[in-house]
């Protein structure tokens, strides 16, 4: 079967599989999360039926049902896009989510296309230099940055930035007064807000992605296609973009899609410290406030986003690397 | 050509006799000359490999000291509050608001944090290793079974996860935490491994070791590894520090359970009691930062160091030998051609 149509068949099914182990995690798990509602409101001395029958408003799922009904009932409410409602904050948990979505898709995508394009750029320049004082002191650097959590750059910015000399905002996603809409300055009030957490998580990702470059590039330039390109005498700019810098980015392209996992569940830390009201704020805000509707919705939602994206991701990987679409591997 | 066919010809006959003409202590000496001594002299020439190894025995030095209780012990009103750093020698790196030394708050987490960190980067390194070179290496069903496997679980994002267990699981176990931290970690490393071992399947050596009826086992071992060593070695790092920055960062939201202030938590107690807002107390948030950004560091650059053990183009640049070794090469290639 065509290697683009098999991917995106895989789609409906991950979803499914990660559907499934939200639902694992609610209800299998010893002490999961509506078991310990359910022991705290009978300990409160609400009757059994109407602890059900609240539980049953929050999250679709019956407690008295068989597994298998409540299963079933859980994976119709994911498809019809009923997530339950938000104990804390008395609202449909889509709607929530679907405010929250837009901030975290825009931290993650432009601090990572931010981190990947720098750390590359300085990556190969390393690499061409190898030896350098340049290359001494940007290793050095790109260590250090590296040895910093990006949470840590989160914390020191707004210290400074934010709470000392009051250049940026330490809270929310737009200025109250700002109408939403394709306005300038609606523009430049989220770019105003989202400026610290963005460059937070770009200098945090930036260390690893310019290593990662150095270290392919050094191993490409030591192959012999890159040797026989230099005794054909092509120019050193085609050896470095064609020969070089495309064979040392592809098993960077791989790693890019890891890094958008790790980057979407960062943003979890991020979010809180600058309340930037995307999900991973209203999850932590939900495991404090024990709202488990809202705290499995948005898990369930950062998760099929990641899927999406991987996706995508990998499409475009088959577009790169022609080897990954030819087909299966023969099995040895 | 010949001559290169030749000598591999040799070394094949003999190899099995003179493994048992080779008395056990000569082969345990040669096997110490190859896999200890060796990498140990490249490692130590490397200034990286030095500072790093002296960083890391530092919290070595400190996880012994609370082992054997030679510091004493966190506790509240042990000294006077706020205390800057080197204030007095008698609490070096300064007290909080509560007066508990910071430098005890730190020697008393740095087991539990070394042996998280620990189970960590061998949990998430492992699976991935085994599982990458299998599914890479063997191809076909095996690749397609594990790859949709791994896919599953790369699909979960790894810190939304490790909250939602920790809510329902309550990790406080060192070794426990760590594996949660890492629970998802090993498939996205499996995945990067796997299409390594993709291209190294397909270069001419493994291809003439299979052709010679070497067992799966061995190739991956013998062949598949070694090429992807430095690649596995930064990586054990790098699980290692995600861990770390997990764990702090966890911490420090209040998602993780507790028993003792760790370093995580005191970066919590830090921020949210005054540490932000004014420099009086700057320290108490600076203490635990040293603490994390130092152990990372050290990891890194030991492994940044160990890169020139396993890279053996790094290798042989470095330690003079590549004359003789690039000669070789040189008539090959020519012979191929």
């Amino acid at each position: 079967m065509n290697y683009y149509l098999r991917r995106t068949l895989r789609i409906p099914l991950t979803v499914f599989a990660v559907a499934t182990l939200s639902f694992g995690l609610i209800r299998l798990l010893p002490g999961g999360p509506f078991t310990q509602l359910r022991v705290q409101l009978l300990r409160q001395g609400v009757p059994a039926e109407q602890v059900d029958a609240r539980i049953q408003a929050l999250q679709n799922i019956r407690p008295d049902a068989p597994l298998w009904q409540q299963y079933l009932d859980y994976l119709v409410g994911v498809v019809q896009l009923d997530l339950g409602e938000s104990i804390s904050y008395g609202t449909p948990v889509l709607e929530i989510i679907a405010r929250a979505l837009p901030w975290t898709v825009l931290l993650v995508v432009v601090s990572t296309v931010l981190m990947f394009v720098i750390g590359v750029l300085i990556g190969a320049v390393q690499a061409y230099w190898e030896g350098s004082i340049f290359d001494t002191v940007f290793s050095g650097g790109s260590i250090f940055l590296m040895a910093v959590p990006y949470y840590i750059f989160a914390v020191v910015g707004l210290f400074f930035l934010g709470y000392q000399l009051r250049l940026f905002p330490t809270g929310n996603a737009v200025a109250r007064t700002v109408e939403a809409g394709f306005t300038l300055q609606y523009f430049t009030s989220v770019l105003h807000h989202a400026a610290l957490p963005i460059i937070a998580f770009t200098i945090g990702g930036i260390g690893s992605t310019a290593l990662n470059m150095r270290s392919n590039s050094i191993q490409v330039l030591g192959r012999e296609y890159v040797e026989v390109a230099r005794l054909r005498g092509l120019s050193d700019g085609r050896i470095a973009t064609r020969y070089v810098a495309q064979n040392a980015i592809l098993p960077m392209y791989t790693g890019l899609l890891l890094l958008l996992g790790f980057r979407l569940g960062g943003t979890v830390v991020l979010e809180e410290i600058f309340s930037y009201p995307g999900l991973g704020y209203y999850l932590i805000n939900a495991v404090n406030a024990n709202d488990y509707p809202l705290m499995m919705g948005c898990f369930l939602v950062i998760t099929v986003t990641l899927v999406v994206a991987v996706c995508i991701a990998d499409l475009t990987y088959g577009l790169i690397d022609p080897r990954i679409s030819a087909g299966d591997t023969d099995g040895y | 050509m010949a001559t290169e066919a030749d000598s591999t010809d040799d070394i094949d006959w003999r190899s099995e006799a003179s493994a048992v003409e080779m008395s056990r202590r000569e082969r345990l000496r040669e096997f110490g000359r190859r896999w200890v001594y060796e990498p140990a002299v490249i490692a130590w020439a490397d200034m990286r490999t030095r500072i790093g190894l002296l960083i890391l025995s530092v919290y070595g030095l400190m996880a012994l000291v609370e082992v054997f209780g030679l510091w004493r012990n966190p506790g509240t009103n042990q000294a006077d509050p706020l205390l800057k750093p080197f204030e007095t020698m008698q609490f070096p790196l300064g007290t909080t608001r509560s007066g508990v030394d910071l430098l005890a708050l730190i020697i008393d987490s740095t087991p539990f944090m070394l042996l998280m960190v620990l189970a960590g980067g061998v949990w998430a390194t492992g699976i991935a290793v085994l599982v990458g070179t299998i599914s890479g290496y063997k191809g076909g069903t095996v690749d397609n079974a594990i790859t949709s496997i791994s896919d599953f679980f790369m699909a979960i994002p790894g810190l939304p996860l490790v909250i939602v267990l920790a809510v329902a699981l309550k990790p406080e176990n060192p070794i426990f935490l760590g594996v949660i931290l890492t629970i998802n970690y090993w498939a996205g490393l499996g995945r990067s491994i796997r299409s390594q071992v993709l291209s190294i399947r397909e270069s001419s050596y493994i291809e003439a070791a299979r052709t010679m009826g070497t067992s799966t086992p061995r190739i991956i071992l013998k062949d598949v590894l070694p090429n992807i060593m430095p690649y596995v070695m930064v990586n054990f790092v790098l699980a290692a520090r995600y861990t770390i920055f997990a764990a702090v960062g966890l911490y420090f939201l209040g998602v993780l359970p507790y028993t003792g202030q760790n370093w995580g938590v005191t970066l919590n107690y830090g921020y949210e009691k005054g540490g932000l807002l004014t420099m009086e107390a700057f320290h108490w948030l600076l203490v635990p930062i040293v603490a994390i950004v130092g152990l990372t560091f050290g990891l890194i650059l030991v492994s940044q160091g160990l890169d020139r053990v396993f890279n053996p183009q790094v290798r042989t640049r470095l330690t003079g030998e590549s004359e003789s070794i690039e000669e070789e090469n040189e008539t090959t290639t020519t012979g191929m051609m």
